[in-house]
Parts: C-alpha cells; sequence; structure tokens
C-alpha cells in the first residue's frame, strides 16, 4: 500500500473502528507484608512485558521457555528491583531476591519473583514508589497489596501516581478480636478430634439408659438441657486450661496432650457402647474438656500471640470456639431428636458411629503415643 | 420418572462440572509454581522476532533512542504501533505509542503530527474529551486535515451528536477521495434513519472506486452488511459479511459484528470455528462464551471465568473501559440483571452507539424497568434508527408502561 493510500485507509477506519480494549492491558501484581523491621513482597510481571524490556526469547523462536526466564533471572532482578523503592522513616529499605517462580494469569504468563529486606526501624509509614515501565509503557499499572498486622490495604501505581505513602498504623482491637474470632471457629471446624468428643457425649442425649438398654426420651426439654450441660461444662472446662496454658501459667508436653485428647475421644464413644457412666456426662465433658483446652492453647500458641493484646487474642479465639461449636450442636441436636426413635438412629448412627469413632480415635492414640503415622496424611 | 431423574442427575453433574472448573480456574490462578524443566514453553510471543513487522519496530526504536527528540521517527514508530493496537487489539501496543511521543506529550501546543496522533491514542483510551480538545486545535491551524476531521467525525458520532458529525463530514468532503466521503456520510445515514439511501450510496461509490486495500474493503463490506440488517435483508447482510470475511486481513470488529449476526439468527454452532482461536481477545471471547453456552458445549464454562477474571482484573485496575462487554457478560452468561443494567447506563454516558442501546434496552427489559432505559428509547426516537431488534426491544420496553 502507498502511504498516501495508508492515510486515506485510516480515515475510514476511524469511524466504527475506535478501540474497545480486546485484550487486558499490561499490570503487574506486587504483594507486600511488612511486620516490624522486615519486609517481604511478591512481584508478577507479564512475560510479555519483560521480553519487550529486556528480552528473554534468547532463541527468537516466538515462545518464552522456562529455561530462557531462568537464565535471565539476575536480570530481572536488576530490572525490576531498581524500579521499586520502599522507604520508612526517611531510610530505605533495600530489597533483594529470594525466589523464582511462575504462574498463569488470566491473560498469559507471568514471573513471580519472591524478595525480603528490612527498613532501619519500625516506622508509623512506608513510601512505596513505582516506576516500572514507565518509560515504555505509561498506561502499564501496578497493583499493589499491602499486607501488616493483619489488615490489607491495596493500591493503583500508574506514572501519574508513582509514588505513594501507606500509614503504618496499629489495627483496631476490633479487627484483631475477629481475626482471631474467625480462627477459633476454623479450628474447630478443622479439629475432628474435638468434634467427635462433642458428638459422642451429644449422641445418647436423645435417648435414655435404663432397664438394661437405651430408649428414646419422650420430650424435647431433657435432651436440651441434657446438651445444654454437656456443653457448658466442656466450654467452662476448656476456657480454663487454655487461658492457664496461653498465660504461660502450666506447660504441658504436646505429645501427652494429644494421645490425652485422643483417649477421650475413644473412652466417650465407647460409654455408648459400653455404658458406665450415664447420668452425669456432663462432668465427663468437664474433666476431658481441661486437656482439650491444652490442644486450643497450642494452636493459639502456633498463630502467634500478640503481646500487647493477649486478652483480646484469648478472648476472641475462645469465643470463636464456642461459636464453632454452637453451629455443630445446633444442626445435630434437632435432626437427632427427630430420629430418636428409629432403628437409623439407635441402631444405625448411635452405635455404629460410637463404634467408627472408638476405631478412628484408637488409631488416633496409637499414632501420638507412638509418634507413628497410620491415617494422618 | 426415569426423565425426572435422568434430568436431575444432568443436572446435578453439570453443576458439578462447573463448580470443579470454577475450582480449578482459582486455584490455577492462586499458586506460583516452578515448571518441571527448562524446556517448558510458558508464552508465546504475538510477534516473533524474526518477523518483518518485528525487525521494522525494532530499528525505529533503536534509532528513536538515539534520537528521542526526532518526530518523524516517534510519530512513525507510534503510527505503527497504533495499527498493531487496532489488529490485536492489545492496549499495550498504545502505551508504547505514548512513550515513543513523550516529548510531546504535555506540551499545550505540539507541533500538528504530534497534536493528531496524540489525539488518536487519547481517544483510545477513551479520553474522549481531550482528545477533541487536540483534534479541534489541529483542525483550527490546519482545516485541510483530513485525519483530524474524520476522527473529530467518529468521536461525535461516538456521543452521539448527529448534527456535529455532519458538519465534519462535509469539512471533509473536499479533501478527501468520492470513497471515503461518501463512506462518512453513509455511516452516519445509516444509523440516523436513511440507511436505503445509505446503503445505495455507499455500494455505488465502492464499485465506482475499483480496487481497495483489504481493510478498506472490510470495512465497506461490514457497514453494507450493518445497512442491510438495519432494513431487514439478512441475507443480503450475510453476504457481505462472508465477502468481508474472506478478505486476506484478521479485523476483530468484523468478527464481533458477524459473530453477533450470527447469534441474533440463532446460529452460534456458526460462531465457535469463527473465534475458536481468539481466545485472547476480551469481545470476541464474550461471544465465543455465550455460543458455547447456548450449544452447552464443555468449553462454556472455562470461558465464562476466564472473562470473569478479566473484569475482575480490570477493576482491580480502575478500568472502565469494558462497561458494555461487561454488561453483555452479566446479562447473557451469569444472569445478573441488575448490574448488567447499572453498567450499560454508565456506558451509555460515554458511549451511544447502536450496540450501547441495544444492552441498555435488553438489560432494562430484564429488569422489566422501561425508565431506567430512557436515555436508550430518547435516542432512538430522536435518531430515527432502524434496527428491527432494538426496535422490537424497545416496543416491549414501552409495552411495560402503566
Amino acid at each position: 500500500m502507498k502511504p498516501a493510500m495508508r492515510t486515506l485507509a485510516a480515515i475510514l477506519l476511524a469511524l466504527a473502528s475506535r478501540g474497545a480494549f480486546a485484550h487486558k492491558p499490561s499490570d503487574s501484581y506486587l504483594a507486600i507484608s511488612v511486620e516490624g523491621t522486615d519486609v517481604r513482597g511478591q512481584w508478577d510481571i507479564a512475560l510479555r512485558d519483560l521480553d519487550f524490556a529486556i528480552g528473554l526469547d534468547d532463541n527468537g523462536d516466538g515462545d518464552i521457555t522456562w529455561g530462557e526466564v531462568r537464565a535471565h533471572q539476575a536480570d530481572i532482578a536488576a530490572y525490576s528491583l531498581a524500579r521499586l523503592k520502599l522507604r520508612s522513616g526517611g531510610a530505605d529499605c533495600p530489597v533483594h531476591a529470594t525466589a523464582f517462580l511462575a504462574d498463569d494469569h488470566s491473560d498469559g504468563a507471568y514471573s513471580v519473583m519472591r524478595f525480603e529486606g528490612a527498613c532501619t526501624a519500625e516506622a508509623q509509614a512506608i513510601e512505596i514508589s513505582y516506576s516500572l515501565f514507565a518509560d515504555l509503557d505509561p498506561q502499564h499499572k501496578g497493583l499493589l497489596r499491602l499486607e501488616h498486622g493483619g489488615g490489607t490495604r491495596t493500591g493503583i501505581f500508574s506514572p501519574e501516581r508513582a509514588t505513594q505513602s501507606f500509614e503504618l498504623e496499629k489495627i483496631s482491637a476490633l479487627t484483631q478480636f475477629v481475626d482471631y474470632a474467625r480462627e477459633g471457629v476454623w479450628h474447630i471446624w478443622i479439629g475432628f478430634d474435638h468434634i467427635l468428643f462433642l458428638l459422642s457425649l451429644l449422641l445418647p442425649a436423645v435417648l435414655a439408659f435404663g432397664g438394661g438398654g437405651w430408649r428414646a426420651v419422650e420430650r424435647f426439654a431433657p435432651a436440651f438441657w441434657d446438651v445444654f450441660k454437656i456443653v457448658t461444662s466442656f466450654t467452662v472446662a476448656h476456657s480454663i486450661t487454655l487461658s492457664l496454658a496461653a498465660l504461660g501459667v502450666i506447660s504441658l508436653p504436646s505429645r501427652l496432650v494429644e494421645s490425652a485428647i485422643a483417649t477421650s475421644v475413644v473412652l466417650a464413644a465407647l460409654n455408648n457402647v459400653l455404658p458406665l457412666v450415664h447420668g452425669r456426662r456432663w462432668m465427663v465433658a468437664f474433666f476431658f474438656g481441661l486437656i482439650h483446652g491444652f490442644g486450643f492453647a497450642s494452636v493459639l500458641r502456633d498463630l502467634g500471640l500478640p503481646q500487647n493484646a493477649l486478652l483480646i487474642a484469648l478472648v476472641g479465639f475462645n469465643l470463636g470456639v464456642e461459636a464453632g461449636q454452637l453451629a455443630i450442636v445446633s444442626t445435630f441436636l434437632p435432626a437427632a431428636y427427630w430420629l430418636r426413635a428409629t432403628w437409623l438412629y439407635r441402631r444405625l448412627v448411635f452405635i455404629g458411629g460410637s463404634l467408627a469413632i472408638v476405631v478412628v480415635a484408637g488409631i488416633w492414640l496409637v499414632e501420638r503415643a507412638f509418634n507413628m503415622k497410620i491415617i494422618t496424611p | 420418572m426415569s426423565i425426572i431423574r435422568t434430568y436431575i442427575i444432568g443436572t446435578v453433574t453439570e453443576g458439578l462440572c462447573v463448580l470443579a472448573l470454577a475450582l480449578i480456574a482459582v486455584s490455577a490462578r492462586a499458586a506460583p509454581y516452578v515448571p518441571k524443566d527448562d524446556s517448558v514453553v510458558l508464552e508465546h510471543l504475538p510477534v516473533r522476532p524474526s518477523d518483518p513487522v518485528a525487525r521494522e519496530l525494532r530499528q525505529l526504536r533503536a534509532a528513536l533512542a538515539a534520537d528521542p527528540r526526532n518526530r518523524d521517527t516517534a510519530i512513525r514508530l507510534a503510527e505503527r504501533y497504533f495499527a498493531l493496537a487496532n489488529s490485536e487489539g492489545d492496549p499495550r501496543y498504545v502505551g508504547y505509542a505514548e512513550a515513543a511521543l513523550k516529548p510531546w506529550w504535555n506540551l499545550s501546543a505540539p507541533p500538528l503530527d504530534a497534536l493528531v496522533m496524540r489525539a488518536i491514542l487519547k481517544q483510545y483510551s477513551h479520553d474522549f474529551s481531550g482528545a477533541m480538545q487536540d483534534l479541534k486545535a489541529a483542525t483550527r491551524e490546519d482545516p485541510e486535515n483530513a485525519r483530524a476531521w474524520s476522527w473529530r467525525a467518529a468521536i461525535d458520532m461516538v456521543q452521539a451528536d448527529y448534527g456535529q458529525a455532519r458538519k465534519d463530514c462535509t469539512a471533509l468532503k473536499d479533501i478527501v477521495s468520492d470513497l471515503y466521503a461518501v463512506g462518512c456520510f453513509a455511516y452516519l445515514d445509516g444509523i440516523t434513519g436513511k440507511a436505503a439511501a445509505a446503503y445505495r450510496a455507499l455500494s455505488e461509490a465502492f464499485v465506482r472506486s475499483g480496487d481497495n486495500p483489504p481493510e478498506v474493503k472490510v470495512w465497506v463490506l461490514t457497514r453494507l452488511a450493518e445497512m442491510s440488517l438495519r432494513l431487514g435483508n439478512v441475507k443480503q447482510a450475510e453476504e457481505h459479511f462472508r465477502a468481508a470475511y474472506f478478505e486476506p486481513i484478521n479485523d476483530q470488529f468484523l468478527l464481533g459484528a458477524y459473530s453477533d449476526f450470527l447469534l441474533d439468527q440463532g446460529r452460534p454452532d456458526e460462531v465457535i470455528p469463527l473465534l475458536v482461536d481468539w481466545f485472547k481477545s476480551d469481545i470476541l471471547l464474550l461471544r465465543l462464551a455465550i455460543a458455547e453456552k447456548a450449544l452447552k458445549a464443555p468449553k462454556a464454562a472455562e470461558h465464562v471465568e476466564a472473562l470473569r477474571s478479566r473484569f475482575e482484573a480490570a477493576a482491580l485496575r480502575g478500568d472502565k473501559l469494558h462497561q458494555q462487554e461487561e454488561a453483555r457478560f452479566d446479562l447473557y452468561l451469569l444472569g445478573n440483571k441488575e448490574k448488567a443494567l447499572a453498567l450499560a447506563q454508565e456506558n451509555w454516558k460515554l458511549q451511544r452507539e447502536p450496540r450501547d442501546a441495544r444492552i441498555l434496552l435488553e438489560a432494562a427489559l430484564a429488569m422489566k424497568d422501561p425508565a431506567a432505559a430512557q436515555d436508550g428509547l430518547d435516542w432512538l426516537e430522536r435518531s430515527g434508527h432502524e434496527d428491527p431488534v432494538l426496535r422490537e426491544t424497545a416496543r416491549k420496553l414501552r409495552a411495560l408502561r402503566p
């Protein structure tokens, strides 16, 4: 096409061909977490953009392989980190690359670079200057996710907004409380040993023992109060030991605690099949609840207890555990009451279920006591 | 009974498949990995380094790097990138073009050629007011600048300022060849209720003009197809679409319009082979997914997920460039009528072309809320636009009124 013709063709193309953005524009994804003076991050940059900036396709075949990316890791780190400045309290926080991976985003493959570094002192704010590709593609944007003390903030960097400052405010007590409560709910939800222990004690609540066997209760009220007593005493008991252990007043070896928890599940379930204790199951709940409390405490310790907000974390976690328990009980009780007189419940669920719990918990006991792996992955 | 059971099992299985794919899509996005060995191909570049286009771009870039204030080189490079942005649909190239114009980007009165190029790039990013300001300055300085006038016409038409668009076409009349002048008026008339005359004028001018480059042929044939549809002549429209499709160039706007035509005609199976290689293009992937959904094709769920994550990414970066497509996505693929209507209304504030009106009316109809589409209904009356599909939707909307 002659140049004049090309210009004229462009005139017609102006009409009805204005560019709808058919592709996703160029973005990078920058995640930074600041804890104390430590800075850690992950930076996902599109391979296409890196190729345009520094050239990755060494053999010129139009494909970028992992080998080509690996060969340029040092270049990628040097090029990108020179275009990212972190400052805190008036001083630079130098960072260096620690690992390289790959990832697929919705518009293609990205280089993933992890990095870390440190600021000189814990500061009130962090200033981030971002100038990646600013000279090559002014439409490029950097999408930031900044994490600090359990809170997350986002930011968008562009050439017009290349430097932004983020306050590293102390996170609110409420946020902290909610975070720990959520962990509590999560722990009871994934903590099968606690759930099975509770279920073992709850299964007989809609039945009454007498005349050498179990029969269905007549009314809902006794079943409800039975459950209420069991759950309350379990709660009170594990709250006591959870607090004592979390505050460091008592400390037990975790292998002992975990084995004792498994034992408690075996005994509670076995008591349904061969009843020894029937009237006072709340006392069983209280006694073993003391042991389960130590188990909760070890989880809380793993989460990291904030020294400045110990009480908030403790109460939040504990209430989270209660909420999780309550959710289980409120689904279990109506269903069990409804089915209590059926063969399904009395034979299959009650006896069969209890036996199954005995078996599972028995295996746990062996695993934990002898430090073996049988069913736990 | 067995039919019901089969149906239930089918539905549940389908639901589980969708869920599984969604989970795969989410997990694929969430986890960086170390590829298993060096030979794993992670990315295909859109242009090979050995390609003549790539070589020319490389030379221009090197020349500009040596002399960044050389306006000729800068504008030539920007032109090349802009053409690539249009054919590939990748906004990165617009960014590269903008970078080439950097010395002139923030000047209040850059030289004429830089001014026009800057305006073209600005409108690409939907900065219509900034673009118009530059174009007005350009036509003041050079009243015979055909390029500036044609972009003025394009922007005025997007914003449904047809009086002004007619003036732009008139200004073009004496400075460009017959086909382009007729093309400008025919485009305008084709939207504003004079499609029959526009069709005649454009097809005659097309014949008169003799041989044309493929881009021009595709443009004219696509417009003729659209006008035929507005006149209710489906068969003729299809002939034009097919003729345009067999021209030896890629044109996303043609593919989009042709696919929409096939979807409207209830022929989604013919959309699949047309768009199967256009996964990377959002606007075409949207049509592909709509066709696949209509056919209950297994790929549909995966493509819906891909679109969802692209719209999420656009929202993350604060883009509002996709609203028309996103509204269609919400309405036809997610069944999220409320959000579709909000997006279509928001889009109408910026863009007022027939397809923008169509999604606005269809979303309002889905929500049974004629008042929400009042602006679109007013536009339809004022413009006299003839499209039977739009007119039928408008009739249904009005019938909802108490």
